[in-house]
């Protein structure tokens, strides 16, 4: 293995980005084995890929879209009854800024 | 029992629906204690279907092209009012409001549901050990895992409890399983069967396909749920010819290729003899048979292991918390999104997120994502030459049999590599599907390859049919 590709420091920061909180072993684990990872897919660095496009679908179809009309929808209370908490109609969720009134 | 045998048995009146699925439920009590291949079997709900398809033949009406037959779902594939968990705490207990597309095709078909089956959470490993519910077993030998992500449907079909399930793969997770259970497993084109109610992994790379005992059943299934979906944009918006209506039509001069990127380097050698055996097999009934070469095929891993994440990391954003699933709580919506994350997903679906954040992160998008979608695009432009030259491409579709529990649990990069022969065409978008081929030295399964261009279905299946009749 080469030089070291991700630091624990690094992995802690994306693991915060991703909304996620690592124990100190997980850390320790995931660095680890993130830049195994990384090392290994790091020999797409070598290819000459300039010039072509990125491909983000792999068949030339343009979206299939249906004719623009109201269809059948999802009942609300249905829905709802799947949500952890529900109220009045409504997802409800903790304080996304500050305190709770 | 055959999917077709069922079917024919039902719709004729010979035998009913009910006593089918009695009969298979009864597999499953059995069984599945040991293998662990379902999640939930809906066995009340199953007696029930049975009997409305039995009261429609009484009737003189045909229930359709699969009536009376069980059915094993992947447990990603949304079912109304049944639980669809994708092997992971945070969904567990998350109760669909709506069907996929493909369990309303197989309903509308007269098809009878009997269960969810296990797999790799959010269909992410190559062995089903990466369930939160405990790994399924290799009906072929239980100290080996069945392969993964789809180990469960694959599983159901080796041991008999259902003649067909459906699986998803974005990586291999039909075809690997299907190798490694000894049954037929299919990955069609990207775009030919709706993913609509597929819970989305990759979504550029998902793909829904059936597992069967032989062939001619795989046909039948792929029939039903392929074909256009208002509901899924990216599904390809003409009908196709059914497969089953040329299945036996041979494989006599048609271009055969072996792929010389996939038959050479980290194969086990056995599995290399099986494949030879299959391409004799298939100059023996005409084919004309050379060297293929798609040069950056071996760059299928990396290429795969960044956008998969990627797209992941995206797609799984949206178990937050707040809509379903699991809610752990906290001071505010952010420490409620994070603790319920921390808490519901595993190891390896954490690993992936983390991976595809990062290569989709301000400094590193252009070195990783970006660069491994121009992969993608080299890829696809060396298979395009591909078959300029030839109507088909044959390869292993893993390269070992099942290996044993626990074996590369410890280790992500040996798991990965299990997907090595499979990832590419999930890339390209293109058809495959892995046919069993006799065993191994260890005495398991060994499945090969067949690779066809983007809607080369029926000619893939042609060459299916030789080299199942020539077994």
């Amino acid at each position: 293995m080469g030089q070291q590709r991700i630091t624990r420091a690094e992995c802690a920061h994306v693991a915060a980005l991703a909304r996620l909180e690592l124990t100190d072993e997980e850390l320790d684990r995931f660095t680890g084995q993130l830049d195994e990872l990384l090392d290994h897919v790091a020999e797409v660095e070598a290819l000459d890929v300039e010039g072509l496009h990125p491909t983000m679908h792999a068949l030339p179809i343009a979206n299939q879209l249906r004719p623009d009309v109201p269809g059948e929808v999802l009942d609300r209370d249905e829905v709802l009854a799947q949500a952890p908490l529900a109220e009045d109609g409504q997802f409800r969720v903790p304080p996304v800024l500050g305190e709770a009134p | 029992m055959t999917v077709l045998g069922i079917a024919g048995a039902v719709r004729s009146g010979q035998r009913s629906a009910r006593s089918v699925v009695d009969e298979y439920l009864g597999a499953i009590a059995e069984g599945d204690d040991e293998i662990h291949a379902f999640n939930l079997v809906a066995a009340e709900q199953a007696r029930a279907r049975a009997d409305e398809i039995d009261s429609t033949v009484a009737e003189g009406r045909d229930p359709g092209p699969l009536a009376g037959v069980p059915v094993a779902l992947k447990d990603n594939l949304c079912t109304r009012g049944v639980p669809t968990t994708c092997s992971s705490r945070i969904l567990e207990g998350w109760v669909p409001p709506y069907d996929a597309t493909v369990v309303g095709r197989l309903h509308g078909a007269g098809a009878v549901m009997v269960g969810k089956t296990n797999m790799d959470e959010f269909a992410m490993g190559s062995s089903t050990e990466n369930s939160a519910f405990g790994p399924t077993r290799n009906p072929c030998d239980t100290s080996r895992v069945p392969g993964g992500s789809s180990g469960g449907s694959a599983a159901a079909v080796a041991a008999g409890f259902a003649p067909v399930a459906l699986g998803s793969d974005t990586g291999g997770s039909i075809r690997q399983p299907a190798a490694l259970c000894g049954v037929v497993g299919v990955k069609p084109t990207y775009g030919l069967v709706s993913r609509y109610g597929l819970v989305a992994f990759a979504s550029s790379l998902d793909q829904i396909g059936p597992f069967t005992t032989t062939v001619a059943d795989a046909a039948a299934v792929l029939d039903v749920i392929s074909g256009p979906d208002p509901r899924d944009s990216t599904s390809i918006g003409d009908s196709q010819p059914p497969v089953s209506a040329t299945l036996d039509n041979g494989v006599d001069g048609l271009r055969v290729g072996v792929l010389a990127e996939l038959s050479g380097d980290g194969i086990s050698p056995d599995v290399a003899a099986r494949v030879r055996a299959a391409v004799s097999a298939l100059q023996s009934a005409g084919a004309r048979v050379a060297e293929a070469s798609a040069p950056a095929a071996v760059y299928g891993l990396s290429a795969y292991y960044l956008i998969a994440p990627a797209e992941a990391s995206s797609n799984l954003a949206r178990y937050d918390g707040v809509r379903y699933g699991l809610r752990v709580d906290g001071a505010s919506t952010p420490d409620m999104n994070t603790a319920s994350r921390s808490a519901g997903f595993g190891d390896e679906v954490k690993r992936r997120i983390m991976i595809g954040t990062y290569a989709l992160s301000a400094g590193y998008y252009d070195a990783y994502y970006g660069k491994a979608q121009r992969v993608r695009t080299l890829i696809i432009d060396d298979f395009a030459s591909v078959w300029d030259q030839f109507d088909l491409v044959v390869s292993p579709t893993s390269p070992t049999t099942a290996f044993s529990l626990g074996e590369r649990t410890a280790d992500p990069m040996a798991m990965y590599m299990s997907d090595v022969c499979t990832v590419p065409v999930n890339l390209t978008g293109q058809a495959a599907m892995s046919v069993p081929y006799g065993v191994g030295d260890d005495g398991l399964p060994v499945g090969v390859q067949i690779l066809a261009p983007a809607l080369g279905e029926p000619i893939m299946f042609r060459a299916a049919a030789v080299l199942e009749a020539s077994r």
